[in-house]
């Protein structure tokens, strides 16, 4: 879906990005990680050439974004920032019906996608769609910045930590959202963050970049098990990989299928595509070291034990 | 907006006055002899007022309209990547044009373009250019850059941006530059009755200079009415777009 071939970013003398490869396949959420001033939102904002490159190739779905006008690629490729930017002097529905109405979509089906949007991330269309922004809360407003990066469907979504800006509540809630959307979805996904439990939480590959190079490039656990370089152990924070790694492997990787009777195993159970870390979460809260697993219809289906967190 | 509201509009009271004196003028005509004995006629009577009026709002009209042209497109021109670094020029011509008295610029334009209207246009003109210019700046470099760079991300072009975005978000400021210059504009419209432009400044300087203190007050009041009611109307109009709930 993107290809970057040997891109490279100057300002001056200094270099914000440099040499820069990287492929993400398409149903990918791939996320630009690393510490602030490595390039990452520099890299996401060429692709959508907000900013030039000074050299190399950018290939969107195949095609050279160099012979695409800005606007055109623009309007294909989804935008959300952190400080989402929505106009002020438009209502909600407005906002959202930006994209659509910039490429002529027929009203009635501009005003169909703004109820469809506004469903899928949990704000009734009837009493937000005519609100203005100001009349939003933080967390509301990002929501309706992601819905309009939805709008015009596109098959590809850039956000530059979107989430940045929002209490933690707020953000757990919205990465919850947005990992469901790519789920059902299954756009691609380029997401800048700096914060590595977000990154761990949504990505399906991470590109850790440094000084405007790839550091590494792979899925979360293999990142997590073999850092590529002293600087990507560092920047995962070398003591608490151990515990990354439980944020990252699932409950149903580990759990015991069946064992579904013993008396010991008792309480809630804990989901089996939550991570490890909320199993062990809830031992240590309930003073057990032994929890019953459900499947997604609410169904016991095994165990998880301290012992199987840690082999 | 209905029946009630437009009564409780403080503009649309004094223009109403303002109407009534301006039609009603000769009525008066008993009042101001028995005021001021001895002056014959009492009210001005060269020309009715409300040709001067006319011919004062049109001068006004014209002028305002040429600043509003001129100063919003050079604000929007400076705010572009490509007029950025004309941005301090413009400002500082636009301040030597507003440190000229009008007086001043009415003296150098007579003997350009001779006596009548036109050198009042001129001045006026080049007066109540500043503020629409400074205003138009301020209310266009002040939208916020997230906007400007979703707006960018999602595909609008410059112009788009322009149109839907820049400047609705900057025409509350915009309207109070406007405001400023044309309430200036009608005040020192006055001053061009002294180089032969037809306005309500005519009563005033025929009194002054014939010695009829009614005429100087019937000016006067008119043209004091005339700048308040356009200058309350603007503060209306300017209240509605700062009231629309997506102005904050």
């Amino acid at each position: 879906m993107i290809e970057l071939q040997h891109v490279a970013k100057r300002y001056g003398d200094r270099g914000i990005v440099e040499d820069l490869c990287l492929t993400v396949a398409e149903g990918e959420f791939c996320v630009l990680l690393g510490p602030s001033g490595c390039g990452k939102s520099t890299t996401l904002r060429m692709i959508n050439r907000l900013i030039p490159c000074d050299s190399g190739t950018i290939r969107v779905g195949g095609e050279d974004i160099a012979t695409i006008a800005p606007e055109a690629l623009r309007r294909r490729i989804g935008y959300a920032i952190q400080s989402i930017g929505l106009f002020p002097h438009w209502t909600v529905a407005d906002n959202i019906a930006t994209v659509p109405r910039l490429l002529k979509w027929p009203e009635a089906r501009v005003r169909e996608r703004v109820g469809e949007l506004l469903q899928m991330l949990r704000l009734d269309p009837a009493s937000y769609g005519g609100k203005y922004p100001q009349q939003l809360s933080g967390g509301e407003q990002q929501r309706v910045g992601v819905a309009r990066a939805l709008a015009a469907d596109p098959d590809l979504l850039l956000m530059d930590e979107p989430f940045g800006a929002v209490d933690p509540v707020t953000r757990d809630a919205l990465q919850g959202e947005l990992a469901h959307i790519h789920r059902v979805t299954r756009k691609t996904i380029l997401f800048v963050t700096h914060d590595i439990e977000e990154a761990l939480r949504l990505a399906t590959s991470i590109a850790l970049m440094n000084r405007g190079r790839l550091a590494q490039y792979g899925p979360p656990l293999e990142i997590l098990e073999r850092p590529a370089d002293a600087f990507v152990h560092e920047f995962l924070g070398s003591h608490g990989i151990g515990l990354k790694l439980l944020s990252v492997r699932r409950v149903s990787d580990r759990m015991r299928s069946g064992e579904t009777a013993e008396p010991d195993a008792a309480g809630e159970p804990v989901a089996a595509d939550a991570p490890l870390r909320d199993a062990l979460a809830a031992m240590a809260a309930r003073h057990t070291d032994r929890i019953p697993v459900r499947d997604e219809q609410g169904r016991r289906v095994g165990v998880i034990a301290l012992a199987d967190l840690v082999r | 907006m209905t029946g009630t509201h437009l009564l409780r509009s403080p503009a649309l009271w004094v223009w109403l006055v303002f109407a009534a004196l301006l039609f009603g003028m000769p009525a008066l005509e008993p009042l101001f002899s028995h005021i001021f004995p001895g002056i014959r006629p009492a009210v001005f009577d060269r020309d009715s007022f409300v040709a001067l009026w006319l011919s004062h709002a049109w001068l006004v009209l014209l002028s305002s309209a040429a600043s509003a042209v001129l100063g919003i497109g050079l604000a929007v021109f400076v705010t572009r990547p490509a007029g950025r670094d004309f941005r301090a020029i413009v400002n500082a011509l636009a301040t030597i044009g507003q440190t000229f008295p009008p007086a001043a610029v009415l003296a150098l334009a007579v003997p350009a373009v001779g006596f009548g209207p036109r050198p009042t246009v001129i001045a006026l003109f080049l007066y109540g250019l500043l503020p629409i210019i400074e205003n138009s700046i301020a209310g266009l470099a002040g939208v916020p850059s997230a906007i400007l760079e979703a707006a960018e991300g999602m595909g609008l072009s410059a112009a788009q941006r322009l149109r839907r975005v820049e400047l609705p978000l900057a025409a509350p400021l915009v309207l109070a530059g406007l405001r400023l210059s044309v309430t200036i504009g009608i005040g020192t419209a006055t001053i061009g009755s002294t180089v032969g432009a037809l306005t309500l400044g005519t009563p005033i300087f025929d009194g002054l200079i014939g010695n009829k203190l009614p005429f100087v007050l019937q000016g006067a009041v008119l043209i004091a009415l005339f700048a308040i009611a356009t200058d309350l109307t603007f503060a209306e109009a300017e209240g509605r777009l700062r009231t629309r709930p997506g102005q904050g």
